[in-house]
């Protein structure tokens, strides 16, 4: 475990290293994170790997990680005071509108390009309806 | 009498100390886990958002200022950011999903990239928002720290910055799944690849729990839409501001 950590904490520090030298616009994380992903391609890792393993784990309580940040919310939703209107349609339009386009465009493009699908096998909120032929 | 006051004050103090917040923070977790289950994984019950709550309450109750809080519990928050380059691990383990995938995934991340920032500006505008919020607003589908650093740079209020990525990172959370699935968004690359666009590590988490591709391509489109909205954020502010 402490083993997967440390190579964790090893490709972070490289990234947020490149950060600062080469000045890049994203995270130090982000920059570990696509250096970790051509790591584990160009070694072949498996899954018994110490870094997969700390890593899995991590992942598992992702959301945890996010509680200290989260809880900052809560201290400023007061301050919103007369502006929370547009702040909230605007929040929740603009995530709409978002998700709405990255998606339709991604399967969109997926269909003009001519390459495989990759679907859900069923949705279990969208049953075919009963004795439809097919 | 006095003792009794004394063990009171004692009781207090250690409540409020930076390991019964840490104890706190876990423990709201782990009812949230616990009533995701009961629930049946309801969409609602995302463990951060019960935390959240939780804390929420046990903070105002015993009067402590959110940075002490903050503070105390950076232990937890420190490992945001090895567990972000832990997302390198289920794209390694869906990298064969790839293929094919890599210009839809391109183009449609800084479509959407735009499509955002546009949109959240213009809604704000619309409903009489003010100028500091209109740039604060355009940051937020970004990861929390790229949200803060090119909110600083367009002239908003970072603090606030924060507050929007998670708050639109939450409502992903609970409502994205459902969503895609009405809009018949139905391929799991472009699915995971929607969620973590708009709605950075937090939507992912989510993705990451119903299925991996999802969770894959999520963390991946945190990544590349955290790089696009930094190249498309100075672009766009020329023209609306």
């Amino acid at each position: 475990m402490i083993t997967g950590l440390t190579g964790l904490i090893a490709f972070q520090l490289v990234g947020e290293l490149l950060v600062r030298v080469l000045d890049l616009p994203v995270p130090g994380p982000v920059v570990g994170m696509l250096l970790l992903f051509a790591f584990l391609r160009i070694r072949s890792y498996d899954d018994s790997g110490s870094i997969v393993r700390a890593g899995s784990a991590l992942l598992r309580h992702l959301q945890l990680l996010f509680v200290p940040a989260g809880v900052g919310v809560v201290a400023y939703l007061g301050v919103l005071g007369d502006d929370a209107v547009p702040i909230v349609v605007a929040i929740v339009g603009s995530w709409l509108i978002g998700l709405v386009v990255v998606g339709w465009t991604a399967v969109g493009l997926e269909r003009l390009l001519g390459r495989p699908r990759d679907d859900l096998p069923d949705l279990p909120d969208l049953p075919d309806a009963p004795g439809t032929a097919s | 009498m006095s003792g009794l006051a004394e063990a009171g004050d004692a009781a207090l103090e250690v409540a409020r100390s930076p390991l019964a917040l840490l104890g706190v923070t876990l423990g709201g977790y782990q009812l949230g886990r616990w009533l995701q289950r009961r629930t049946g994984g309801h969409a609602v019950a995302q463990p951060v958002l019960v935390a959240i709550v939780v804390v929420g309450v046990a903070i105002t109750v015993l009067d402590i200022d959110y940075p002490d809080y903050r503070r105390a519990t950076e232990l937890i928050a420190f490992w945001l950011g090895p567990a972000t380059v832990a997302l390198a691990i289920p794209l390694h383990r869906q990298a064969s999903r790839l293929q094919g995938f890599v210009v839809p995934m391109l183009v449609a991340v800084a479509v959407g990239a735009v499509v955002s920032i546009v949109s959240a500006v213009w809604l704000a505008r619309l409903l009489g928002a003010g100028e500091d919020i209109e740039r604060t607003l355009a940051t937020k589908a970004a990861t929390t720290p790229v949200a803060i650093a090119l909110t600083e740079s367009l002239g908003g209020i970072p603090a606030l910055a924060a507050v929007f990525a998670i708050i639109t990172g939450i409502m992903s959370a609970i409502l994205a799944p459902a969503t895609l699935s009405v809009l018949r968004i139905r391929d799991r690359r472009a699915r995971g690849l929607a969620v973590g666009a708009v709605s950075h590590g937090i939507g992912a988490s989510r993705m990451l729990r119903e299925d991996e591709t999802e969770g894959a391509f999520a963390g991946l489109a945190m990544g590349l839409s955290a790089l696009a909205l930094s190249l498309l954020v100075p672009v766009c502010a020329l023209f609306l501001f």
